[in-house]
């Protein structure tokens, strides 16, 4: 899905000598990726959501983690001001992609708007790994375009099989959102020990205040865990730039 | 317009302005080391959060659906198996509709 953190098929099945192919590549990961659609159709609509809902948010937020955070509180008739605020908040590290992207593709102007749409996990993974800005380019062109015509068929595919489904626990459809999240961020856990305690204090903090808090909040409060975490171990300590950090709990500046 | 339509529209133009942020504000941002692992560990602890709360809670209750419960733990032992994210959510439903048609839930 979009948002997710895996860099997919893009360094598979290439030799050593040959280049990298930005443009098959991409294609590849964007169809991969891109049929998981069909489970956030399905959790949209099994949500309450209407196909139209479910279909604008592919088309117009494309990020998946956002889309499925949404969805998740709708169908847990939690507070709809505390679901749309959580999902902007999952959507901010595509700022900080954006800020990566921009240094390699180098976009210009209205170009941006456009570009801008395509800022997600899958496309800043298979870019930012191309040997040059022409390749960088193809490579994000290539991944963004196929990955949003695949998302989008899809979650129009899921959502509108999704009412023929009589009851979506029968078929196990509550699981997914909660198995996409963990797979999402897997590599992160394994990557590191702030991240799998930087986790933990994330499900201790949002489970701590389930009963007390109004649905959807709990998950924002987890953000707290990664300002926690970026304080006590900011990676690359012993950088002279760190003193020039003057807001380091607002990315989106 | 409904409220639902309108939490669709504001995640919308959030996120888009979210994204369309990072190709306009200046790139020194990025060389204070604690934005960029601030960054890096927002989505690990709201994904994990996410996960946790959607797993095990309905609502403001906790509800621990052994069948939903059963469904997470295969997605971890395909991971841990290395499968591939469509594999993953693909045997966590699976599992949990299974045990629900064997009448666990």
């Amino acid at each position: 899905m979009p948002g997710g953190e895996r860099t997919g098929p893009a360094g598979g099945g290439r030799s050593a000598d040959r280049p990298p192919r930005p443009v098959r590549d991409g294609i590849g990961l964007g169809l991969a990726v891109g049929v998981s659609g069909v489970a956030f159709g399905a959790a949209a609509v099994s949500s309450g959501m209407t196909v139209w809902q479910a279909c604008a948010l592919s088309v117009l937020a494309f990020t998946g983690a956002s889309q499925f955070a949404l969805a998740g509180v709708i169908a847990s008739g939690g507070s709809l001001l505390a679901g749309t605020a959580g999902a902007i908040l999952l959507g901010s590290r595509n700022t900080l992609y954006g800020l990566r992207l921009a240094e390699v593709l180098r976009p210009r102007g209205l170009r941006r708007v456009p570009a801008a749409l395509g800022v997600i996990d899958e496309t800043t993974a298979i870019t930012l790994a191309q040997p040059d800005p022409a390749a960088a380019k193809k490579a994000f062109t290539a991944t963004f375009w196929c990955l949003y015509l695949t998302w989008n068929l899809a979650t129009a595919g899921g959502a509108l099989g999704a009412g023929r489904i009589g009851s979506p626990q029968a078929f196990g459809l509550d699981v997914v959102g909660p198995a996409a999240f963990l797979a999402l961020i897997w590599p992160r856990l394994k990557s590191g020990r702030t991240e799998r305690l930087v986790a933990l204090a994330g499900v201790a903090l949002a489970l701590a205040t389930t009963t007390v808090l109004p649905v959807g909040v709990p998950v924002i409060l987890a953000a707290t865990a990664a300002l926690a975490g970026a304080l006590a171990a900011p990676a690359g300590q012993g950088s002279p730039e760190v003193a020039d950090c003057t807001s380091p709990e607002d990315p989106a500046r | 317009m409904t409220a639902t339509w309108i939490a669709v529209l504001a995640t919308a133009v959030g996120c888009y302005a979210l994204k369309l942020a990072g190709l306009t504000v200046p790139q020194r941002i990025l060389a204070c080391q604690r934005v960029r692992r601030f960054a890096e560990l927002v989505p690990v602890a709201l994904l994990a959060a996410l996960s946790a709360v959607q797993a095990a809670t309905n609502g403001q209750a906790f509800d621990l659906d052994p069948a939903r419960l059963a469904g997470l733990g295969a997605a971890v032992v395909a991971l841990v198996l290395r499968a591939p994210f469509l594999v993953v959510i693909v045997v966590a439903a699976a599992t949990a509709a299974a045990l629900r048609a064997a009448g666990i839930s």
